[in-house]
C-alpha cells in the first residue's frame, strides 16, 4: 500500500543556534525507516514525469521501488547507471525545479523527496557496501578531461564505463572543482566528494592534479604529442566579478571565490590551518545567489554578524529557497533593494587601508529588463551606510580566459564562454566542452548533464573515426 | 609529489632548491612562478622560478625564511618531497625590442632578477645589474650576476661590501652619468620597487617591476592578488606579475601585503617552537 500522506518525511537537521557555530553538515539524512516510509509515497507512475526533470535521466521510480522494499544496494545500482555523483546531487541539486517539480504527488500535497532518497541510497552504499565497481576492459582509446568539477567528473565516469582510458587534468591540488573549493563542508562534506572521486578512480579514471592546462600543457600538445584522441573542456567559470566601485581593493574585501577557497579548500576555519582568514565582527555579503548564501553562512560560522545586501527583493533572490531559509534561521540579516556604491576605508591607523563600512543606495523596482526581471533603480537621496569590517563580493563569475587564449581556433562568445553545439562539440575537431565553461555560472546538475551528453558524443566521434 | 634534487644554503636565511618537475622545466620562462604546498595540510605559497634545466627536468626556487611555511620548507632535505608544485604561472618577462637594460635586484628579489638578467644577456641585450643587500652576509648570486652582466654594481646598506648605499643611489648615478636604458627592471621589496620607480620617473625611463602580492590559487580564480594599475584592477597571477611600475598603486599594494601579518607572526613562532621541541 502506498503511503498517502500529503507531507513528505522531514529530514532531521542540526538546530540553527548550534549549527551556526560549526561546519558540520546541517541536514542529517533519513534513517532506513524514514527512507522506506518516504519511498512508499511514490506511486510508480507509468509515464514517469519526474524523469523529464532530471538532467541525467535517473530511473527514479525504479530506484525508489527498491528503496521501498529495503533493497538499498539494488537502488544504488540503478542510480549509478545514470549518475556518477549521487551523494553530491542528492544534496546540492535544486530538486524543486527539477525532478520533484514534475512529481504527481506534488499536485496535491508535497512531491516525493526524491533528492533525499537519492542521498540516502548513496550514503547507505558508501557506509555499508564493500563492492568495488567493475573496471571495464580498455578499448584502447585515450580521452583527456580538463577540469575535475561536476561536468568533468561525469564525463570521465561515463567514458570510463565505456572502456576509454581517461585522464582528468586538475589545476588545483585537490579534485572536485566547486564541490571542494566552493560548496561548504556544512552543505557537502568533503569526505563524501572524495569518496565519489575514489569510485571514479576504481573505474580506471586517472586524475592528475597541479596541472594548469594552458600553462603546463596545451590542448594541442595533449592531442598531438600525448595521443589523446578527444578532449573535454570542463574548466568551469571561476573568474570572479567585481563591481568596480571605489574602495574595492581595501583590506577586508574578498571575492566570494577567495573567501570560500580559503575556508573550504584550505580549511581556514580550522584553528590549526596554515592558511589564514581575516577575523571579522561585521560582514556584508553583496549578492543573492547560492554563492552569496554559502559565503554568508561560512562567515557566520567564523563568528561574525552577517548582512546580505541584494539590489532586488526577496522574491527575485536567485539562491535556492532552502538555502535562504537556512541562512535566515541561522540569524543572517537580509537588506533588500540595496545597492553598494562605495566601500569606505579608515582615515587613520590602525583602520587606514581597511574596510570600515559600505555606502549603499536604496533601490526601487521598475520596468522589467531584457532578462524579464524588474530593473532596480535608485531612490534619489536615500543613500545610507552599513558599518562593517569585511565585504564579500558574490556577484557571479565568468570563464577563465586561459584555455581560450592558448587554443587556436577555439571560438568563445562575448561573455568568454566556449561556443559548443547541443552535443558539446566546439569549433575544434575532437574538442568538446560543457558545464559552466559553456553556459557561464549555472548549477552542478546542469554541468553533470552536459558532461554526460558530451561523453556520448565523444564516444560517437571516436567510433566514427576508427 | 615533487622530489628535491639539490639543496644549497645561499646565506643564513636564503635557500636554493632544485626540484624535479620535468613538465614545468620544459615550459618555464624568466618572470614566471610556481605555487607550492609543503605538506598535505600546507598553505599555497608563490615562489619565482629562479632557474631551470629543460633537459634534466628540474626548476629551482630560491626562498627566504620569513614565516611558518618557508621555515617548514627549509626543513626538507635533498631526496625529500614537496607535496604540490604547480606552474609555470604568470606571464614571462618581455624582452622583445630591448637593446640596453638595467636590472635592479634587492635582497632575495635578486633570485627573481637573476633569471631575467640571464635571459636578456643570452639574447644579446646589454645588461647592467645593480644588486643591493643589507650587509655582506646576505649577498647571494654574485658570481651568477657577474657572468651575465656587462656592468655589475654591488650595493650594501652598511657599506660592508661593494658600495655603501641603496640601489636607487647607484641607478641615479648611472643615469646622471649618461647611461641610456631602454628599460629598468626592478625586483625586490615593494618599498624598494616604489623608490626605483620614483627615481626613473624623473628621467622618463620606462620601468617594469615584478609584484609580489598575497596569492592563493595563482590561476586567476580568486582575485586575492589584485592590485591597481593605471586606475584598473589587475590580477597579478594572470595579468602579471610584471607591470609598468609608473602605473602601480604601491601604497595600496603595501597595505594589502600586510593583511595577515599578526596571523603570520603567530604561526611562525608556533612552527619554530615545534621544530625546537623535535630537536630535544
Amino acid at each position: 500500500m502506498p503511503n498517502m500522506s500529503l507531507k513528505r518525511n522531514e529530514m532531521p537537521t542540526q538546530n540553527p543556534s548550534e549549527r551556526s557555530k560549526n561546519f558540520k553538515e546541517v541536514a542529517l539524512g533519513y534513517t532506513e525507516e524514514q527512507a522506506i516510509d518516504e519511498a512508499k509515497r511514490c506511486l510508480n507512475c507509468k509515464n514517469q514525469p519526474c524523469r523529464q526533470g532530471c538532467p541525467v535521466k535517473i530511473n527514479i521510480p525504479a530506484f525508489i521501488k527498491e528503496v521501498s522494499e529495503g533493497r538499498f544496494e539494488e537502488a544504488y545500482k540503478i542510480i549509478s547507471e545514470s549518475s556518477s555523483l549521487p551523494a553530491v546531487c542528492g544534496r546540492v541539486c535544486p530538486q524543486e525545479n527539477q525532478c520533484e517539480k514534475f512529481c504527481v504527488r506534488g499536485i496535491k500535497g508535497e512531491s516525493v523527496g526524491i533528492g533525499r532518497l537519492e542521498r540516502f541510497v548513496a550514503d547507505w552504499h558508501n557506509a555499508n557496501s564493500t563492492e568495488k565497481p567493475v573496471r571495464p576492459a580498455s578499448n584502447g582509446h585515450k580521452v583527456a578531461v580538463i577540469g575535475s568539477g561536476p561536468s568533468g567528473l561525469t564525463c570521465a565516469g561515463d567514458l570510463a564505463k565505456m572502456g576509454y582510458e581517461v585522464t582528468v587534468f586538475e589545476a588545483l591540488h585537490l579534485a572536485g572543482g566547486v564541490l571542494v573549493y566552493g560548496i561548504p563542508e556544512f552543505r557537502l562534506p568533503k569526505a563524501i566528494v572524495q569518496k565519489e572521486i575514489d569510485t571514479l578512480k576504481d573505474l580506471g579514471v586517472n586524475v592528475e592534479t597541479n596541472m594548469v592546462i594552458g600553462k603546463v600543457l596545451s590542448i594541442d600538445e595533449l592531442m598531438n604529442e600525448y595521443g589523446f584522441e578527444s578532449v573535454f573542456i570542463g574548466s568551469g567559470a571561476g573568474l570572479p566579478k567585481f563591481m568596480n566601485i571605489p574602495g574595492e581593493n581595501l583590506n577586508g574585501v574578498y571575492s566570494a571565490n577567495e573567501f570560500l577557497t580559503r575556508t573550504n579548500l584550505m580549511k581556514a576555519y580550522k584553528p590549526d590551518s596554515n592558511t589564514p582568514i581575516k577575523e571579522n565582527k561585521e560582514v556584508v555579503v553583496v549578492g543573492g545567489g547560492n554563492v552569496a548564501m554559502d559565503a554568508a553562512r561560512c562567515a557566520k560560522r567564523l563568528g561574525a554578524n552577517v548582512t546580505v545586501v541584494y539590489r532586488r527583493t526577496q522574491k527575485e533572490l536567485p539562491a535556492r529557497h532552502e538555502e535562504v531559509e537556512h541562512a535566515m534561521e541561522e540569524g543572517i540579516v537580509f537588506k533588500f533593494l540595496t545597492n553598494p556604491v562605495e566601500i569606505l576605508g579608515g582615515a587613520e591607523p590602525p583602520q587606514k587601508g581597511w574596510v570600515t563600512g559600505i555606502k549603499c543606495q536604496q533601490m526601487q523596482l521598475s520596468e522589467p529588463d531584457a532578462s524579464g526581471r524588474a530593473r532596480p533603480i535608485p531612490v534619489e537621496g536615500a543613500d545610507f551606510t552599513v558599518d562593517c569590517d569585511c565585504v564579500i563580493m558574490a556577484l557571479g563569475t565568468s570563464p577563465n580566459p586561459l584555455i581560450k587564449s592558448t587554443t587556436a581556433g577555439l571560438d568563445t562568445n562575448k561573455h568568454g564562454c566556449v561556443v559548443a553545439d547541443e552535443d558539446g562539440l566546439t569549433s575544434r575537431e575532437g574538442v568538446f566542452a560543457g558545464g559552466d565553461a559553456v553556459t557561464g555560472a549555472a548549477t552542478v546538475i546542469l554541468a553533470m548533464g552536459a558532461g554526460k551528453t558530451a561523453a556520448a558524443a565523444i564516444d560517437r566521434y571516436i567510433k566514427s573515426k576508427n | 609529489m615533487y622530489k628535491i634534487l639539490r639543496k644549497q644554503c645561499l646565506n643564513p636565511t636564503v635557500t636554493r632548491m632544485d626540484v624535479e618537475a620535468p613538465l614545468i622545466a620544459k615550459k618555464a620562462e624568466p618572470g614566471q612562478f610556481i605555487i607550492l604546498r609543503v605538506d598535505a595540510d600546507g598553505e599555497r605559497i608563490p615562489l619565482t622560478i629562479a632557474d631551470y634545466d629543460r633537459e634534466a627536468g628540474w626548476v629551482s626556487i630560491i626562498f627566504q625564511i620569513v614565516g611558518a611555511t618557508t621555515e617548514k620548507l627549509n626543513h626538507l632535505e635533498e631526496g625529500d618531497f614537496i607535496h604540490d608544485f604547480v606552474g609555470p604561472l604568470g606571464k614571462p618577462t618581455e624582452t622583445d625590442g630591448l637593446k640596453k637594460v638595467a636590472v635592479v635586484g634587492g635582497g632575495v628579489g635578486c633570485a627573481i632578477a637573476y633569471p631575467v638578467a640571464k635571459k636578456m644577456h643570452e639574447k644579446g641585450i646589454n645588461v647592467t645589474s645593480i644588486v643591493g643587500f643589507r650587509n655582506k652576509d646576505l649577498v647571494i648570486l654574485e658570481d651568477e650576476f657577474k657572468a651575465c652582466s656587462d656592468k655589475f654594481v654591488m650595493m650594501t646598506d652598511d657599506g660592508s661590501y661593494g658600495t655603501k648605499g641603496l640601489v636607487t643611489n647607484a641607478l641615479e648615478d648611472l643615469i646622471l652619468g649618461g647611461e641610456k636604458y631602454d628599460e629598468v627592471i626592478a625586483i625586490g621589496p615593494v618599498i624598494m620597487m616604489k623608490f626605483v620607480c620614483k627615481t626613473t620617473e624623473k628621467y622618463g625611463v620606462k620601468t617594469i617591476i615584478s609584484m609580489n602580492p598575497i596569492m592563493v590559487d595563482g590561476t586567476g580564480m580568486c582575485g586575492g592578488c589584485r592590485l591597481t594599475v593605471g586606475g584598473e584592477t589587475k590580477f597579478a597571477c594572470v595579468d602579471g606579475p610584471d607591470f609598468d611600475g609608473h602605473l602601480v598603486d604601491f601604497d595600496e599594494a603595501m597595505a594589502r601585503g600586510s593583511m595577515y601579518k599578526p596571523f603570520e607572526r603567530k604561526r611562525h613562532e608556533e612552527t619554530c617552537n615545534l621544530f625546537k621541541k623535535e630537536v630535544k
